[in-house]
């Protein structure tokens, strides 16, 4: 047992902390800090610059574009990128719909779609949740009909975040009614640019325009663009339960900036004349925050050393997830306790508002979502009671 | 960055597992209990036969020069079978503890490696918590240059059955000063030392020490010993997290299988979804405190500002998951998990003692915050 990097791994270290160093603007710290997406503009030239270096698909196979990282390389890689105030990769076409088409698209899909995700000449967004589909998925309704080289698709589709901005939407659609529901559903890749698709925005809770409904009225798909075999698209969502403790993980080693941010805004804070962090009280709790995720670090680097021995993981993803978003949830309370009466400061009225507020109160907001989407807490907990605990 | 044991360190965690279960099987504990003078001893002298007693002190001294990590693969089976003898006070802290002493102090830890004696360190003192630095216990040289203590130790962990005990006290400065405190070496029937035992509700044996002019042997520089101290101590407490990991991983796995088993209003009682959801924030629990129990243990030979970082993030913490553990495997196993009977009280009552030894939650969190 050690904790050590080998010597190429500290070179690569360097390597890494190099690019970051001249690829991050400082004005994306605030926004990042908060746990929140930057512009999608801003997230596309990131991708393209990660791209340039080679890098856009860290988790990636080589032959399908990734630098072929290990375990320890792709968390050297995300912690980096966190102590750098880097964004999280927009995860999408990346991390959703990448791994699916290089493992059970045809040679023509990758060679179409894949490059673009790399390159971020495409966005993607995905079309699974809807209306009366929600952590219960298999109970969707969204039809497609097959009418000579294409499928007609029909139906609503719920939570397609960036729908706005995407290119095109990777769909599930029922293309026929069997007795086990999770049975005849199939994947579909949609060019957004197709007739007959409505978008319509859902305001949230954190006032920030990420999410949407998508109405699906006749909307043709060539047959070409069926992922795998028809009727077999649920099984290939497994693949991400794989694939998820990478996204999981990627997100915790990104657990520090929050914390970086609650120090700071606590640091410039004073009470009664004392700055707040030096307050038993405050630093009790920022103390508490900081070992629990200190405990979620560790997990993720056993989490990748298992990954790198081939060893199987259970699902630890799921309890990277669980814990991750509880501490975020935390992490940006506590940030808000920190800005005191300001907390109340949202939006300036007439000009520029004090720095930060916004991107922490947003952040907070934002933040209890992350407990619900991916599979809420409840669901995960279920997971790790049937597929760890045997019950 | 590696987190599997070696072949040989799989060898001593598996015997150490098979030891619990052979001399303390949770069927049978509170029967065994009732003789626990004999269970104790023989328990002792298998440790000393399989070398384990000898397993942490340093080559120089006659033992094996065992790594932390080889600590913690004894420790975890300790904690799976809850055996409770004074190995973390006698085979790890004091060793660390008399590494720079004399002939003396060489001698004693022979006779702990070879399991003829065993030895406690008395570091705590009235009003001042778990902070090592406070020490009142006046140590007084005389012309001759002999020393002599006089004070008191209100807690030595382990210590109810020791032959030596290390203690430290003041040579000089004031009472929290880190300057000034020495370590010393007395028997536990020097004259004018007064041992008051106790036991505790996981049937470990703790002492109180009263000193009146009690002849002792300095061990290392006079006034210089806080770091050592500090160093020693953070050693015993990665022996307990891993022996913390140990006991919940069994309460987990006993309650599971309560779960699975148990049936209530017709149907196994691990049918249903609130018990399922608790079981699972216990399984996350065990995964938080194996990992900080890992990273803490891994990080003994780091600078000391870093190394108390991750050792009280990993105390604090790990004490917590091992309270809600305990608690709620009692809780899931109904009026079971309350009755003596059943192994899963135990579990809950070692947590305890663990979560206090060598320092709280509460405690390790200001740790903490003082070493950022």
């Amino acid at each position: 047992m050690d904790l050590e990097f080998t010597p190429a791994e500290l070179a690569f270290r360097e390597e890494v902390r190099a690019f970051f160093a001249e690829n991050v603007p400082a004005e994306w710290l605030t926004r990042v800090r908060a746990g929140l997406r930057l512009e999608p503009q801003e997230l596309i030239a990131y991708q393209k610059a990660l791209a340039a270096r080679g890098w856009g698909a860290p988790t990636w196979p080589v032959e399908y574009g990734g630098p072929g990282w290990s375990p320890a390389q792709n968390y050297i890689f995300e912690s980096e990128s966190a102590r750098a105030g880097a964004p999280i990769q927009f995860h999408q076409g990346l991390e959703l719909i990448g791994p699916i088409i290089f493992t059970y698209g045809s040679q023509e899909l990758k060679d179409r779609y894949l490059p673009g995700i790399i390159n971020a000449d495409d966005w993607w967004c995905q079309g699974y949740s809807e209306p009366g589909a929600g952590s219960d998925l298999a109970s969707l309704r969204t039809t497609a009909v097959r009418d000579g080289d294409h499928y007609v698709l029909n139906g609503q589709k719920m939570w397609t975040s960036y729908a706005q901005v995407a290119s095109h939407m990777f769909v599930l659609a029922r293309t026929s009614q069997e007795p086990k529901r999770q049975q005849g559903i199939s994947l579909l890749l949609v060019d957004m640019t197709t007739p007959g698709i409505a978008i319509r925005k859902i305001e949230t809770m954190d006032e920030k325009y990420t999410t949407n409904e998508v109405f699906l009225d006749d909307v043709r798909v060539p047959v070409g663009n069926l992922v795998g075999e028809e009727g077999r698209g649920w099984e290939y969502g497994k693949v991400l339960l794989d694939r998820e403790r990478m996204v999981c993980s990627a997100t915790a080693i990104h657990l520090p900036q929050v914390l970086d941010g609650v120090r700071e805004a606590a640091a410039a804070r004073k009470v009664r004349g004392v700055p707040l962090i030096e307050t038993p009280a405050f630093a009790a709790q920022l103390a508490q925050l900081e070992i629990e995720a200190m405990a979620l670090e560790t997990m993720v680097l056993r989490l990748l050393a298992d990954l790198a021995s081939g060893a199987d993981s259970g699902p630890r993803g799921s309890m990277v997830k669980l814990r991750w978003s509880d501490l975020y949830q935390r992490a940006t309370a506590l940030w808000i306790d920190a800005h005191g009466p300001e907390a109340a400061h949202f939006r300036a009225l007439d000009g520029e508002g004090p720095a930060d507020m916004p991107y922490a109160m947003q952040g907070a907001l934002y933040s209890r979502v992350t407990s619900i989407y991916g599979g809420s807490s409840e669901i995960q907990h279920n997971i790790i009671a049937r597929r760890a605990l045997g019950l | 960055m590696n987190f599997e044991y070696s072949d040989e360190q799989r060898m001593l965690a598996d015997s150490a597992d098979r030891l619990g279960k052979d001399l303390w099987p949770s069927s049978d504990r509170l029967k065994l209990l009732e003789n626990f003078d004999g269970l104790a001893a023989q328990t002792w002298a298998q440790m000393a036969e399989l070398g384990w007693l000898m397993l942490p002190i340093a080559e120089d001294h006659g033992g094996l020069g065992g790594s932390p990590v080889d600590v913690m693969a004894v420790m975890e089976g300790m904690g799976r079978h809850l055996v409770a003898v004074p190995y973390v006070a006698s085979a790890v802290l004091v060793p660390a503890l008399l590494g720079n002493g004399g002939d003396t102090a060489a001698e004693v830890l022979g006779a702990i490696g070879e399991g003829s004696a065993k030895a406690a360190a008395g570091l705590l003192e009235p009003d001042g918590g778990y902070d090592l630095s406070w020490v009142g216990l006046s140590a007084q040289r005389s012309s001759g240059g002999e020393w002599t203590l006089s004070g008191e130790k209100l807690h030595v962990e382990d210590g109810g059955d020791a032959d030596w005990f290390v203690v430290t006290a003041r040579s000089g400065g004031g009472i929290s000063d880190a300057e000034g405190v020495s370590l010393f070496l007395v028997r536990a029937d020097a004259p004018g030392l007064s041992v008051r035992r106790f036991r505790a509700i996981d049937q470990h044996r703790h002492a109180r020490l009263g000193f009146s002019g009690v002849t002792a042997i300095l061990i290392g520089e006079a006034d210089d010993a806080l770091a050592d101290v500090e160093l020693a101590v953070d050693k015993a407490i990665c022996a307990h997290l891993a022996e913390a990991v140990g006991s919940m991983d069994a309460a987990l796995s006993g309650t599971l299988e309560y779960l699975r088993t148990r049936k209530q209003f017709g149907v196994a009682i691990g049918s249903f979804q609130s018990l399922q959801h608790r079981a699972v924030d216990m399984a996350i629990a065990l995964e938080e405190a194996r990992s900080l129990s890992y990273r803490a243990t891994l990080s003994l030979g780091l600078p000391a500002p870093e190394r108390r970082r991750v050792v009280s993030a990993s105390k604090a913490r790990v004490g917590q998951c091992g309270l809600y553990v305990g608690r709620q495997a009692v809780q899931l196993h109904g009026g079971v998990g309350f009755s003596d009977e059943l192994i899963i009280s135990h579990h809950l009552k070692r947590q305890m003692m663990l979560e206090s030894a060598y320092g709280s939650a509460e405690h390790h969190l200001a740790r903490f915050v003082a070493a950022a």
